[in-house]
């Protein structure tokens, strides 16, 4: 790749534009400043909705009422899917460090609609304002879970439209996101940057841009189905206006199984930067891994109705959607399998980005094969709508996108900042949390599968010392994540400044300074070799 | 990767789109008769079959896609079968309940 050069622009954060203050970040159309506004309002919603979490925990830690009432806890339970799903796991990695990294890695001075860019981000803000404006006028918070339901979430008293319609706003963030990056990846690739020189980043938001651009529009008309459905009657739902409510589940699924692939594509595009940077060793099977991206969010259009089978489905679907469940997790495995061949023989640095990558392997492994017994469709019949279910989504979706994330941010946090955080604290936060998310979810398990109900605010004795385990677990992962979050953000003032390349990486990124200047590039890079050209 | 300049603008006649006006107005003057009479179990299907006709037209001509680089036709075509995909593992469910 290209050599250092002297870089005589200011750095994207001391660059002054035509806006002062606070206009200068809300008005930018730099994709590194929109990059860190996704970051700072999405870590924002992550602690409220983790708190919302811990609550919800707290309430479960014994039977009957704890610290807050049923409804409360419905209420939590809606306003904690709802901004963990919309506002954190799906825009997570493709809002923060697609956009931050993403023109850096392929050679490009910004994304190719910079004030679409911004529009997303709005339209993001906005959503996420709706969710939570819904939590507090009308007749009370919404009460019908994240997936909002039918025939319940339009027979509801609960204040659903300016939660559902801000869930529709969140929808459109997504596709001009996904838009974005596609044309950005199409046409703005540095010269001699052939697809197959492609870092693998970029490609897993390549394929996630797809599954963006292509899915979430069905869910967009199916949110507003029901806005007709409760505003104007119109029978597309519910049995007695003439609608039938499994296609109501069918419609939400099939974005919504997609949007899992939104969530950890990225994620597991992450981990093959962060392998290969620490191992100092050219990813095994690359363009096995760029085909199983590709794969997989193919064949994760097809299998939305696992979330189903309990619905009263035909026979023949139940088959054909089990089989096709099966199928995803081949390509799954094929990245994992080229992730642990990467880290054959070679000389590891251990450092944090790389414990988080170990981390994500373990837990995302945990998560897809209780996923396989969820696919199985007899063993389905029992664990549906138990704990199962929720350890299962939590070990693949914070498990997986969560530990990405972290990993991401203390892999790119150099670049992204211009220092370094302290790498003790930054280990031990891990570790505590680490141990908080195995005894929050890991009993999970074991309480599903005794067949403790999922979203009930009270239950049975006899699974009370599981929840006491499990509510415990939440306290020592919400102390790991303070820890985490204070560490990197102490560092931004007492962290050292970071090199150019802190961690002997490959790709664009570290070629040029920490922070980026304003325009990335004085000059646009011609490639010649392929990203992980590691000796 | 290919630059603007290699790319050429076609510019198309207007009297090519009042000609694609006319058939779109036909089309949708058919489309209505058609509820008129009973096809049973086609019914549907004729309004898709024109539906689709009437896409066509559109994507090919106001939208330019039939001058267009032919990855954008097969982007399209490729979005067209991923659609009838989903329909159709939809339908496993709905026609053998």
């Amino acid at each position: 790749m290209s050599t250092q050069k002297t870089f005589e622009e200011p750095s994207y954060l001391e660059y002054k534009g035509k806006y002062k203050g606070i206009f200068s970040w809300i008005l930018s159309t730099d994709h590194k400043r929109i990059a860190l506004l996704y970051l700072f309002s999405l870590m924002t919603f992550f602690i409220v909705g983790a708190t919302l979490g811990l609550l919800m925990k707290l309430e479960l830690i014994a039977p009957g009422k704890t610290i807050i009432t049923a409804q409360t806890y419905n209420a939590f339970f809606t306003l904690h899917g709802i901004i963990m799903i919309f506002a954190v796991v799906i825009p997570g990695l493709p809002a923060v460090f697609g956009n931050f990294l993403l023109p850096i890695m392929i050679g490009a001075k910004d994304v190719a609609f910079p004030r679409l860019n911004l529009l997303s981000w709005y339209f993001y803000v906005i959503g996420v304002s709706l969710v939570l404006i819904s939590q507090f006028t009308g007749q009370g918070p919404p009460d019908t879970g994240w997936t909002f339901y039918a025939p319940y979430s339009f027979r509801t008293t609960g204040n659903m439209l300016p939660a559902v319609f801000g869930a529709f706003v969140l929808g459109f963030s997504s596709i001009l996101t996904g838009l974005n990056f596609l044309v950005t990846i199409h046409r703005m690739r540095a010269p001699g940057m052939t697809w197959m020189k492609m870092p693998l980043f970029p490609w897993t938001l390549y394929a996630t841009g797809w599954v963006q651009l292509l899915a979430t529009p069905i869910i967009g008309i199916t949110l507003l189905m029901i806005i007709a459905e409760r505003t104007l009657h119109i029978g597309f739902f519910d049995p007695t206006l003439g609608g039938d409510p499994i296609l109501y589940q069918h419609l939400f699924w099939t974005y919504s199984h997609p949007a899992v692939y939104i969530m950890i594509l990225p994620a597991m595009g992450a981990i093959s930067e962060i392998i290969p940077a620490f191992c100092h060793k050219t990813i095994f099977g690359y363009k096995f891994i760029v085909a199983s991206s590709i794969a997989i969010a193919f064949v994760g259009y097809f299998i939305w109705g696992h979330h189903m089978f309990t619905s009263g489905m035909s026979g023949t679907a139940l088959y054909t959607f089990s089989l096709l469940t099966f199928i995803v997790a081949i390509p799954s495995a094929v990245k994992v399998f080229n992730w642990i061949s990467t880290m054959h023989k070679a000389s590891i640095d251990l450092q944090t980005p790389f414990f988080w990558a170990v981390g994500f392997l373990f837990v995302f492994m945990i998560g897809g094969f209780s996923g396989l017994i969820l696919g199985a469709l007899a063993a389905n019949i029992h664990l549906h709508n138990t704990h199962f279910v929720v350890a299962h989504f939590h070990f693949i979706v914070f498990g997986g996108t969560g530990y990405a994330f972290f990993g991401a941010m203390h892999y790119w946090y150099p670049k992204i900042t211009g220092k370094m955080y302290d790498s003790r604290w930054a280990n031990t936060g891990l570790i505590i949390f680490f141990l908080g998310f195995i005894t929050l979810y890991g009993e999970m398990f074991f309480l599903g599968m005794r067949g403790m109900p999922r979203r009930y605010y009270d239950y049975d004795e006899i699974f009370h010392t599981g929840n006491i385990f499990s509510s415990l677990g939440a306290i020592v992962m919400y102390f790991g994540l303070a820890v985490i979050i204070i560490n990197l953000i102490a560092s931004l003032k007492n962290g050292i400044k970071a090199p150019s390349d802190p961690w002997g990486g490959k790709t664009l990124e570290w070629t040029i300074p920490s922070p980026p200047p304003v325009e990335n590039f004085d000059e646009i890079p011609v490639i010649t070799k392929g990203p992980y050209n590691y000796k | 990767m290919k630059t603007d300049e290699n790319e050429k603008h076609h510019i198309i006649p207007y009297r090519t789109f009042l000609y694609v006006l006319a058939i779109l107005i036909l089309l949708t003057l058919t489309s209505v008769t058609l509820t008129q009479i009973s096809l049973g179990a086609f019914t549907v299907a004729a309004a898709l079959i024109i539906a689709g006709i009437k896409s066509t037209f559109v994507l090919a001509i106001f939208m330019h896609l039939k001058f267009e680089n032919k990855m954008f036709s097969r982007a399209v075509c490729g979005v067209i079968l991923l659609l009838a995909a989903v329909i159709t593992i939809t339908l496993l469910d709905y026609l053998n309940r």
